[in-house]
């Protein structure tokens, strides 16, 4: 479905997301019409969903990040959906995954400081429906962060 | 660190879905001119609260059809430099995220391959083969939920 020039395409954007179409045109070695017409074309199929700005929770006062890795009663039917419906209602959770190996879901969470870390932790994390089992991953420092693919 | 109001935080949860948006659409939509729109993402990329764009592919579309996360121990502590791990993890295409954790492991990875074999491959050849890693517990991604945050 994609060829070379849509791959070439993609490696600049991800090289580079805030790069106007014309930038990225130059350095595909592509004319602006040409590039335009096959970034719409990713679009429209769904293969480039968007462009996000990225937001730094750090900068925002949000000082602990924390993996909370799960085990969920499977006995429940439906165990999976009842804990997503509730985690997805609490603010502080950035990402929901579901996995297959020794957890069962993972969750993303940001918090202030640890003390707030602590309130969510009482307050809304021990109180989501079919939990067996949580452990915690405090994060020290985020290594490499690009979310990009060998294309 | 600076005060939000509702409008920066309308702001940011816009640019979060669509960053491509110009001051003047953005503005449009949340009643502001166009000068006073741009001055506050201006002011919100020099807090450092905008950090930057990434560019939303569908992986599985283009052909990266697996993630895990891996859960890295390293052995011998103390005789592996982890600027030596850190600097050889973060140079694997496949590796998208490292991040330096406190509790049962000692990094977390996220990995993004082809297929179950074409891990395999990135798991025997790339990450085993690390200076000092110890043990490695995989739980493959089975769904994934992002969320916009507690903006």
């Amino acid at each position: 479905m994609l060829d070379d020039t849509d791959r070439r395409i993609l490696r600049q954007m991800q090289a580079d997301p805030g790069a106007s179409s014309a930038q990225i045109a130059e350095r595909a070695g592509l004319t602006s019409a040409t590039c335009w017409r096959r970034i719409e074309r990713m679009q429209a199929a769904g293969i480039i969903r968007g462009v996000r700005a990225v937001i730094n929770w750090h900068a925002l006062g949000y000082e602990v990040e924390v993996s909370l890795r799960i085990i969920l009663d499977k006995t429940q039917p439906r165990a999976f959906e009842d804990f997503a419906d509730a985690a997805r209602k609490i603010p502080e959770v950035l990402e929901i995954q579901t996995l297959l190996g020794q957890v069962d879901v993972r969750i993303a969470l940001i918090a202030r400081d640890l003390a707030h870390y602590h309130e969510i932790y009482r307050t809304r994390i021990l109180t989501l429906p079919h939990v067996t089992d949580i452990d915690a991953l405090m994060h020290v420092a985020r290594v490499k962060y690009n979310n990009t693919v060998p294309l | 660190m600076i005060a939000l109001d509702e409008t920066d935080r309308a702001l940011l949860r816009a640019l979060a879905e669509d960053a491509t948006q110009g001051s003047g659409a953005l503005g449009r939509r949340l009643g502001l001119s166009q000068p006073a729109t741009w001055r506050r993402i201006k002011r919100l990329e020099e807090a450092g609260i905008l950090a930057g764009r990434r560019l939303d592919l569908d992986l599985g579309a283009l052909g990266f059809g697996v993630t895990v996360f891996l859960g890295i121990k390293l052995g011998t502590k103390g005789r592996v430099s982890l600027e030596d791990f850190e600097r050889a993890v973060s140079a694997i295409p496949e590796v998208q995220t490292v991040e330096h954790i406190l509790g049962v492991y000692d990094y977390r990875l996220r990995v993004t391959a082809r297929d179950i074999p074409d891990f395999e491959r990135v798991l025997r050849r790339r990450i085993m083969t690390l200076p000092g890693v110890g043990s490695v517990d995989a739980n493959v991604m089975l769904s994934e939920e992002r969320l916009p945050g507690p903006i």
